[in-house]
């Protein structure tokens, strides 16, 4: 459970992100649905990677379903938007459902190349399957979210509350379930999944549930991105949206929940940033991956506190590289660390 | 008739192609458990070294060489500098070969810039020639050859040299291996750069009618990792069926169903994962 200092964080993080968009101009706003967006689909992976063990490379695909779905379904099939966004975080869901039995009876290295593979797969879909998609153009004109308030919801900072709220609401969700028997069963079978399968516990059910409700969630963070955004593209379900969402969770630290949010906050802003001044930013977001694997394997957050223990305890904290078998325990410790 | 066999031949072809880059993927990762996602950058890499080549000496052997040289030494680096730090863990090599993949991309974009280019098929290959009753691109043909020999030698080096062997007993059992004083390191670093010049000739042989565009690299890349996939990892044979199997489907796809072309080659890989999660030769 979390500690008392982490609950402060928990809530001073909160009244900033509710304060933020009163204070900040709306340029930083629009970055800040944007990290709420990601940082959702990054949180949704952490269950899978921080908390299961399971990398997948391949979860850009339900952000992508979303937010794809809304675009057919306003645009090709004039469905209103509410109901559009409901079938899409439906239709994330049940292409979680179908990738899952695909993807979670494999083992480690096999999950990965799979989830790989059927991502491409769906983007391979999107950008050939152009009477339905529009293809390599995507999909403009998408209509905004329409809540039938007579809210402006093309204003920012309207906008920025609602998916404040789903997006509080869905990491909300993913909280208590990351805290309860199910959860810990989850990170039982990211310690050992073989003992976890001598306890009796039906290993490949817990995994394949988590994966469900991962893409699930991914879908939830996909039809905002329709609905904020308007334009949908194939390079959002492409392999290197699923690996930004990879680093996002890196980046924060696997396995923390919230740190993910943090991660997709960086790249964010920091893709803002670059691309003012250079065109380089896929070069410098390799450097960012390969950076990150040699000297913060444990996340921004993780070098951080292991750099502050080291100044407080006047000796030299190792941050070092996990010893043991990252995949198995992709943060080790950091899971532990409440 | 001659459509099915005309595109037989074609997906044949592309299925050879396929090869060099799987063949590779397969093999390091039977020995290194490394998934590769840069492989993909060294069949782009390749392809445009070629094309630097061929315009600066008009000579397709020596851009064969150049890439195969250039590619090699990349993997080399890349092995033994970075991911050999990491051995066996998955996630740090993964994302190390993903931040490779975007800088190699990247590079290529800021040295050949973004327009598709298209290397000249080499002259003396720029013909037809009869294959019963379809004329078949003399080119895709020696493709054919070229993957067939490649897949021989490999097979040849492994299972019938001293090399070959030490590098079973290297996929086998690596402790037991250097129990009994094989040297591994060298062994693995050999391997990766072999695969990635591999990749690299794969990228050569592809330009002329795939060729070279920002992207080509992540194109490739699935349907490599749907070979291996399909065939199962770590296997020669599992590379050897799992391209022709993917070569002919995805062009069967691409004429029957041109919407659902990249598509389609993932339905028969989740049918095979469905039934046989380690693919046909893949052990568990």
């Amino acid at each position: 459970m979390a500690s008392r200092g982490r609950m402060a964080w928990l809530v001073a993080g909160l009244v900033a992100l509710v304060v933020l968009p009163r204070v900040v101009p709306v340029y930083f706003t629009h970055l800040l649905i944007l990290t709420l967006l990601y940082g959702l689909a990054a949180i949704s992976l952490d269950l899978l990677l921080g908390y299961t063990g399971l990398t997948s490379f391949g979860h850009a695909a339900y952000f992508g379903m979303g937010a794809y779905a809304v675009g057919v379904l306003t645009l090709r099939f004039h469905m209103p938007m509410l109901p559009a966004m409901g079938v899409g975080i439906l239709a994330a869901g049940v292409l979680a459902v179908l990738f899952g039995l695909l993807a979670t009876r494999a083992t480690q290295v096999y999950f990965i190349i799979i989830t790989l593979a059927l991502g491409m797969g769906l983007w391979g879909l999107a950008y050939r399957l152009v009477s339905l998609t529009g293809g390599d153009n995507g999909l403009p004109g998408i209509p905004p979210l329409d809540l039938g308030f007579g809210w402006p919801l093309r204003d920012a900072v309207a906008l920025y509350y609602v998916v404040l709220t789903v997006v509080a609401a869905t990491v909300g969700g993913l909280y208590r379930l990351v805290h309860s028997p199910f959860g810990l069963t989850l990170r039982g079978i990211r310690e050992s999944e073989s003992r976890m399968r001598v306890l009796g516990y039906n290993t490949w059910l817990h995994k394949y549930v988590a994966f469900v409700i991962a893409g699930t969630a991914g879908g939830v963070a996909g039809v905002l991105y329709a609905a904020y955004n308007g334009f949908v593209s194939p390079p959002d379900l492409h392999l290197a949206a699923s690996a930004e969402e990879v680093l996002m969770v890196i980046l924060g630290g696997a396995g923390t929940l919230f740190g993910p949010l943090v991660g997709a906050g960086l790249v964010v802003f920091l893709r803002n940033l670059v691309s003012a001044y250079t065109q380089r930013w896929m070069l410098i977001l390799g450097g960012i991956f390969i950076f990150t694997v040699l000297y913060a394997p444990q996340g921004v957050l993780g070098a951080l506190q292991a750099l502050l223990t080291r100044r407080r305890l006047g000796r030299v904290v190792s941050p070092g590289l996990p010893s043991a078998d990252v995949q198995a325990n992709p943060v080790a410790g950091a899971g532990e660390r409440t | 008739m001659e459509f099915w066999l005309a595109q037989t031949l074609n997906g044949l072809s592309f299925g050879a192609l396929l090869f060099l880059l799987a063949s590779g993927l397969s093999l390091i990762f039977g020995l290194m458990r490394i998934v590769n996602i840069a492989h993909g950058s060294y069949y782009l890499l390749g392809a445009y070294i070629a094309l630097s080549v061929v315009k600066a000496t008009h000579s397709f052997i020596l851009a064969l060489v150049a890439a195969a040289a250039g590619v090699g030494g990349v993997g080399f680096v890349m092995q033994r500098v970075f991911l050999a730090r990491f051995y066996r863990q998955t996630l740090a090599q993964v994302l190390l070969t993903m931040g490779f993949s975007f800088v190699f991309a990247d590079v290529a974009l800021l040295v050949w810039g973004g327009d598709p280019q298209r290397l000249p098929t080499p002259s003396l290959l720029a013909r037809s020639v009869p294959i019963g009753p379809v004329f078949f691109p003399a080119y895709r043909a020696v493709m054919i050859v070229v993957g067939a020999a490649v897949a021989l030698l490999l097979w040849l080096v492994l299972e019938k040299t001293r090399i070959g062997a030490t590098l079973r007993a290297a996929v086998d059992d690596q402790e037991m291996a250097r129990g009994l004083g094989i040297d591994v390191g060298p062994l693995l670093t050999g391997m990766f750069a072999l695969g990635a010049a591999l990749a690299g000739i794969g990228g050569v042989m592809g330009a002329p009618f795939l060729g070279a565009y920002p992207g080509a690299d992540s194109d490739v890349l699935p349907l490599a990792f749907a070979v291996v996939i399909i065939g199962g990892l770590g296997s020669l044979k599992g590379a050897v069926v799992g391209s022709a199997l993917v070569g002919i489907l995805d062009n069967f796809g691409k004429a029957l169903f041109p919407e659902l072309s990249y598509f389609t080659l993932f339905v028969p890989m989740a049918i095979i994962l469905a039934v046989r999660p380690t693919g046909l030769f893949g052990r568990a």
